[in-house]
């Protein structure tokens, strides 16, 4: 039995993957899971400068998930380069580092900063940032600016680049499209949903930036059929997420299209997941007789 | 060692008016420090994220007890486990309160409403080390929950909003009327009170350590929901916001800006 997956080139022990922000560096979740188990750590968004965040409250529960709005506080890549990286090497995992930006020269200085670190698989590019350029509308929001981006971006990279889709488009094939036609390597969707909850009894936003991203169970059916829709639209892998919680939710993803997952919200909730769904998988593929994990992916038929 | 938890549920009774008091028996026991919290998560899959809870005491090495007031729909599914029954927790988590600033000090341990709590395993953690301990605590009203296990420990001052029992008004007002003075103080309770017992403590320029609330999804430091702004630059992000969840949830006042 094979769990390896490829992306881009680089191979992957195994689909499983945690999504940016919801493990940190991995430092807060190393007490309860062996990071050498995971197919690749992906960090929360690092920036050229750090960022404070938002006001508090940051985050709300809705029916099945939450809402988040961290404001994506981190501590500048100088700081990430000096701690997180070398945590990391520590591990026999992949390091996928996502990146966030207010301008497209932010997003550039980061993936140039990280161009000469070898312990970098993979970079992912988070272009549900505002764009403080353009009215502050989401560099992934805009065909055009996500093509430029990207296209940007990949002038400078010298890793394989994932581009992480926001799904608070029309049509998120139009915006995969674009993403590939300027070069990205890969796609990992989806995002969170923009959401917002009203505590009645206060009468105030429960969340102090008034909306939030959802994440969690709840948003699984919509991530599902973009992952589907974006894998008919185009030929780059895609890493899937939102949602998952078993490893049944992640072999969904996998026949959908994905040719990896990753795990966010529900690490929250129960921080062993990654690792009881790597080995839900491996017991799905002993249970059908499935050689090869890859052979699931866009595995689903009509 | 953090640690998730199918733990089991020793008795639980209801203390006063929507106040449950539940033991569970838990290996966390044995790490398990004064102002240090668990994180209790419901079983309904509707309601996600963990119910931060403070360990109010500690038995043994093998239970831990928890009080809390159902204030909406993961405490109040809480609320009617049974002995016997199981429940789900992760812990410890958090600093705790720093002890050693007590050392034959004559010391304030401070609980107001819902924040009461904390200050009954800290009370039993100063018991002869501290050289007086008052513990003074605030009610809405005459349900004053836990005030037969502090007498175990200190001296016991009450306030209550309603005046039926103690001092009329808050904590601030109970240490007025009683003449009360202290070395350090140790506090939990609502934002109105920590912010009061901030600038008492600036005042008379004695050290106090409260323990803060925010709202929390992982609870462990990994997703920066729960920041409080910082006088010093934080460890973790350097932006002066500091994780409530493991950076606190008990800092030194003049450390924090509430
Ligand atoms: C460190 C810490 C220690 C605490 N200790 C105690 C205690 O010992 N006893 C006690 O009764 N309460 C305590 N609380 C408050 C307790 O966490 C909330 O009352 C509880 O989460 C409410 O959950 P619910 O599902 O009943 O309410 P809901 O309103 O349905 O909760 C919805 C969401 O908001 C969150 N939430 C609601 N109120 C609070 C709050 N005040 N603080 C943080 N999150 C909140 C919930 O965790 C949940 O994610 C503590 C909070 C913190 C941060
Ligand atoms: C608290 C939190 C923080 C997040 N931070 C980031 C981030 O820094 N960069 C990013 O690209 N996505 C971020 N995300 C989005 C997740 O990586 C993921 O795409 C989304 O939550 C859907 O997956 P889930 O439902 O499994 O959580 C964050 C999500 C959460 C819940
Ligand atoms: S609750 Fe996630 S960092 Fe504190």
């Amino acid at each position: 039995m094979n769990m390896q997956t490829t992306i881009a080139g680089v191979t992957f022990q195994n689909p499983v993957m945690t999504a940016s922000g919801t493990f940190g560096s991995g430092m807060e979740y190393a007490e309860f899971v062996d990071l050498n188990r995971l197919g690749a750590v992906v960090t929360k968004g690092v920036a050229n400068v750090p960022w404070t965040g938002n006001p508090t409250p940051r985050v709300a529960e809705v029916y099945g998930g939450m809402l988040n709005a961290i404001g994506l506080q981190n501590p500048g890549i100088d700081v990430f380069m000096e701690r997180d990286i070398p945590f990391l090497k520590q591990y026999d995992t992949k390091v996928i580092v996502n990146v966030c930006g207010k301008t497209v020269e932010d997003y550039v200085e980061v993936v140039e900063r990280l161009g000469d670190e070898p312990a970098v698989a993979m970079l992912e590019i988070n272009v549900s940032c505002p764009n403080v350029k353009e009215g502050a509308i989401a560099f992934g929001q805009r065909a055009d600016a996500l093509f430029g981006i990207t296209e940007e971006i990949k002038k400078h990279a010298k890793q394989p680049v994932i581009m992480k889709l926001s799904p608070n488009v029309t049509d998120i094939t139009e915006m995969a499209k674009a993403a590939e036609a300027a070069g990205a390597d890969a796609l990992s969707l989806i995002n969170t949903i923009t959401g917002m909850k009203i505590d009645i009894h206060r009468r105030k936003f429960a969340i102090a930036n008034k909306t939030g991203g959802m994440s969690g169970p709840a948003i699984k059916p919509i991530a599902v059929r973009m992952v589907y829709q974006t894998a008919q639209a185009v030929q780059i892998p895609i890493i899937g997420m939102g949602g998952i919680a078993t490893a049944e939710d992640a072999i969904e993803f996998l026949l959908a299209g994905a040719s990896a997952v990753s795990i966010g919200a529900m690490n929250f909730v129960n921080p062993y997941t990654t690792i009881e769904v790597i080995d839900g998988i491996e017991a799905y593929l002993k249970q059908y007789g499935i050689e090869n994990v890859t052979d699931l992916i866009g595995a689903v038929e009509a | 060692m953090k640690e998730k938890q199918t733990a089991k549920v020793l008795s639980q009774r209801e203390i006063a008016p929507q106040i449950y008091d539940m033991w569970i028996e838990t290996s966390l026991a044995a790490q398990a420090k004064p102002g240090q919290f668990i994180c209790v998560y419901p079983k309904d899959r509707s309601t996600l994220l963990p119910r931060p809870i403070s360990i109010c005491e500690v038995r043994d090495r093998e239970a831990l007890r928890i009080v809390y007031r159902v204030a909406g729909q993961g405490t109040k599914e809480f609320s009617a486990y049974e002995e016997g029954e199981t429940i789900d927790i992760l812990g410890t988590l958090g600093n705790g309160f720093p002890t050693e600033w007590a050392q034959g000090k004559k010391v304030f341990l401070m609980g107001g409403g819902i924040g009461v709590p904390p200050i009954l395993e800290l009370a039993k953690t100063l018991a002869g080390k501290a050289n007086d301990i008052q513990i003074i605590v605030g009610y809405r009203d005459s349900a004053t929950f836990l005030r037969d296990d502090f007498e175990k420990y200190g001296t016991v001052y009450i306030a209550t909003e309603d005046g039926s029992v103690g001092t009329k008004g808050n904590v601030m007002d109970a240490i007025t009327a009683n003449s009360l003075e202290a070395d350090v103080i140790y506090a939990c309770g609502p934002m109105p009170m920590l912010r009061a017992i901030k600038k008492y403590a600036e005042r008379v320029q004695i050290p106090a350590y409260i323990s803060l609330e925010e709202h929390m999804a992982c609870g462990v430091g990994a997703c920066l929901g729960c920041v409080v702004k910082t006088k010093e630059l934080d460890h973790h992000s350097h932006v002066y916001n500091a994780r409530i969840c493991t950076d606190g949830p008990v800092f030194e006042a003049k450390e924090v800006e509430i």
